[in-house]
């Protein structure tokens, strides 16, 4: 099966200034009862989006119309807690195709790499300034490049470099699927097993 | 050759394959699922049509969305109830050993998995759980993962990871009278911060780790990725081969339980390096409590919360706001504080050793009348050994009543919520934002200190009710 390809993403972005942002923010446990990968989004940040008798929270910048487009901008640390892969799926879910932070959470990063959710690590000075800017002009516009592994903040006329693996930078330009890729090294799993005497 | 850490050791023997410039194919001696995380995973291989690779290196139990009493009865929610018909039925199908909700050997899976003997010295494990750090007590490399990750080991026993870098955590001297291994665990949190490991694989080694049990150590290996490692692993010793010993003989059908000559070598070489060290004196360390809303929030509980400017490296703006969520101010003290309920459970503190510290504690003492108490064990085995152990009549005659065994409280997936705006005072491992109920509020700490709540109603430092 393969999955979307990411090449190159323009749009302005939705800011969330806050630190260590954990997966029970992103996805609340109580909605994971689902047993399909759809339908996360509605419920995505459900806790600061809402207030408990269902209505929108005014003062939540997620609810504030300004900031829109497919590139989350979050603090340090995005994705920590729960390995639920749920979070991802609320994320994109929602319209987000990538998130930039200073640095991500492992089991979130390799969730989001494996559903094609691009994970953009910029310096910390970077985002912070990128943080303020977009919180002062909602209407910036960021380019995503993953081929040339470039983050431009097109009216600042800055370009950042991000690093990504090489292996999981081809599997996302081509849409490529890590367990087709691993399907096929049946022969070399099973000469594993019995080089170790694995019991099966 | 390179000296090796204990680390390295277990990771290399089980690539099967690198990818140049990329993640290394690593082979999985242990798979454990549970209800919430498996179900789109067993979708994804109808959807391509294949079959589980080796089911044999499966075991699932259903523990998160279930709920602690009547669980005779059906589970009322629906969709929960959905969910595990679903891992009942995919375990039924593929032919893995299930723990279904009335099963003898039932329990939240890291504690049921060492409990029963799967998890062994040497090993891979993964689960679709973060806490699976757990099973690092007993020298293995066992690391939470995604859906898609599950998917990828029931299709292939294997998985693509990047190695980790090294980090040995080194706590030294004996613990103080009423400090726990949890208190060892959120006082390195508080030290490196909720994201300070991030990248890192660790080994905690040290003289008070090795004084400690195995219940102790799991305490100890399962909060790792609380502070963003991948897991947490110790050097297996006597210790460990008596626990496993034990397990075989009580729930793998076999007597006689060879300990094999190889697993008295699985530690790091004296020369190995680690990327990071850290060493802590465990003389420095207090019975600990969180007051905001990530874990390396944590003080001593004499204490005083930290001022704004003390802060290092953390924006002052999501500090703030955790403390607001909280309903306290910087420099204010935490002891004294009303609270509301007690949850003494999880895979972080749901083990006999935890049971057996709250009632001891309680005992000849009475719940306070404010305190709503959640006593949650870990596993049916821990709940048919504190009962045989009389805990359960102990913690009766002190106004406390033990549940049955599942996650419960600590994700409050199930009915076991903590209302909107209390406090609670939780031997579980995350004091998130709502994370036992939309509003509530958690502080993390030791079965101790949860005991001394729950017959005071205020947060207590437990050394003052020592007997």
């Amino acid at each position: 099966m393969s999955k979307s390809k990411f090449t190159v993403l323009e749009s302005t972005c939705v800011p969330v200034p806050y630190e260590n942002i954990d997966t029970d923010q992103i996805i609340p446990a109580r909605f994971l009862t689902a047993t399909s990968r759809e339908g996360f989004g509605e419920n995505l940040f459900r806790d600061w989006r809402y207030d408990k008798s269902g209505a929108k929270n005014s003062d939540c910048i997620l609810n504030d119309l300004q900031y829109r487009g497919e590139i989350l901008v979050a603090g340090k640390n995005f994705g920590c807690g729960s390995s639920r892969e749920h979070a991802v799926w609320a994320v994109q879910d929602h319209g987000f195709r990538a998130v930039v932070s200073s640095f991500f959470a492992d089991i979130f990063k390799n969730n989001a790499l494996n559903n094609g959710l691009l994970p953009v690590v910029i310096p910390p000075k970077i985002l912070d300034e990128l943080m303020s800017l977009v919180l002062a002009e909602p209407d910036t516009r960021l380019r995503i490049d993953l081929r040339e592994q470039l983050l431009t903040i097109i009216p600042a006329d800055l370009a950042v470099r991000f690093e990504i693996n090489p292996y999981r930078k081809e599997c996302l330009l081509n849409g490529l699927d890590d367990i087709e890729y691993l399907l096929g090294l049946k022969d070399l799993i099973t000469d594993f097993e019995n080089r170790k005497k694995v019991v099966v | 050759m390179q000296a090796k850490t204990l680390f390295d050791r277990i990771w290399d023997e089980h690539v099967v394959h690198s990818i140049e410039d990329g993640p290394d194919v690593l082979y999985i001696d242990q798979h454990y699922i549970h209800e919430v995380t498996s179900p789109q995973a067993f979708n994804g291989l109808r959807d391509r049509g294949i079959p589980v690779f080796r089911p044999g290196k499966t075991l699932a139990t259903a523990d998160h969305n279930i709920p602690t009493i009547d669980q005779e009865l059906p589970i009322k929610d629906e969709t929960s109830r959905k969910q595990v018909e679903e891992l009942a039925e995919n375990c039924k199908r593929y032919g893995i050993r299930y723990l279904g909700l009335n099963h003898p050997e039932n329990g939240i899976v890291h504690v049921a998995g060492p409990e029963l003997g799967y998890t062994l010295p040497g090993m891979t494990i993964v689960c679709g759980d973060s806490h699976t750090s757990t099973h690092g007590a007993f020298g293995t490399i066992a690391f939470g993962i995604g859906t898609s990750e599950v998917e990828m080991v029931l299709a292939t026993q294997c998985l693509l990871q990047s190695k980790p870098k090294r980090m040995r955590i080194t706590v030294y001297g004996n613990l103080k009278k009423g400090v726990t291994s949890k208190d060892v665990i959120m006082y390195i949190i508080s030290r490196l911060s909720t994201g300070g490991a991030t990248g890192f694989f660790i080994e905690y080694s040290g003289s008070a780790v090795s004084g400690m049990s195995m219940e102790a150590r799991m305490t100890v290996c399962n909060m790792s990725i609380e502070m963003g490692a991948r897991g947490g692993l110790i050097a297996p010793d006597e210790k460990t081969f008596d626990y496993i010993e034990r397990a075989w003989q009580l729930y793998r059908g076999n007597g006689s339980f060879t300990i094999p000559e190889e697993w008295k070598g699985f530690r790091s070489a004296p020369d190995a390096e680690f990327d990071r060290e850290h060493v802590f004196d465990s003389e420095a360390i207090k019975p600990m409590i969180t007051y905001g809303t990530n874990p390396g929030m944590a003080m001593a509980i004499d204490e005083t919360i930290p001022p704004v400017d003390s802060l290092e490296g953390e924006s002052a703006s999501s500090w703030l706001k955790s403390l607001e969520y909280m309903g306290f101010k910087p420099e204010m003290k935490l002891v004294g504080q009303k609270i509301d309920y007690v949850f003494l459970g999880s895979c972080t503190n749901g083990r006999i050793e935890d049971l057996r510290a709250f009632a001891g504690m309680v005992r000849g003492r009475r719940r306070a009348s404010n305190v709503t108490a959640l006593i949650v064990p870990g596993s049916k085995m821990v709940g048919k050994q504190a009962i045989d152990e009389g805990l359960d009549v102990i913690l009766r005659n002190a106004g406390f009543e033990l549940r049955q065994p599942g996650c419960s409280s600590c994700l409050a997936m199930n009915e076991d919520k903590i209302p909107a705006g209390k406090y609670a005072v939780s031997t579980s491992n995350r004091n998130f934002e709502g994370r036992q109920g939309p509003g509530s509020r958690t502080l993390l700490a030791s079965p101790l200190t949860a005991a001394a709540a729950a017959v005071t109603g205020r947060i207590t430092d437990p050394r003052e009710l020592l007997r």
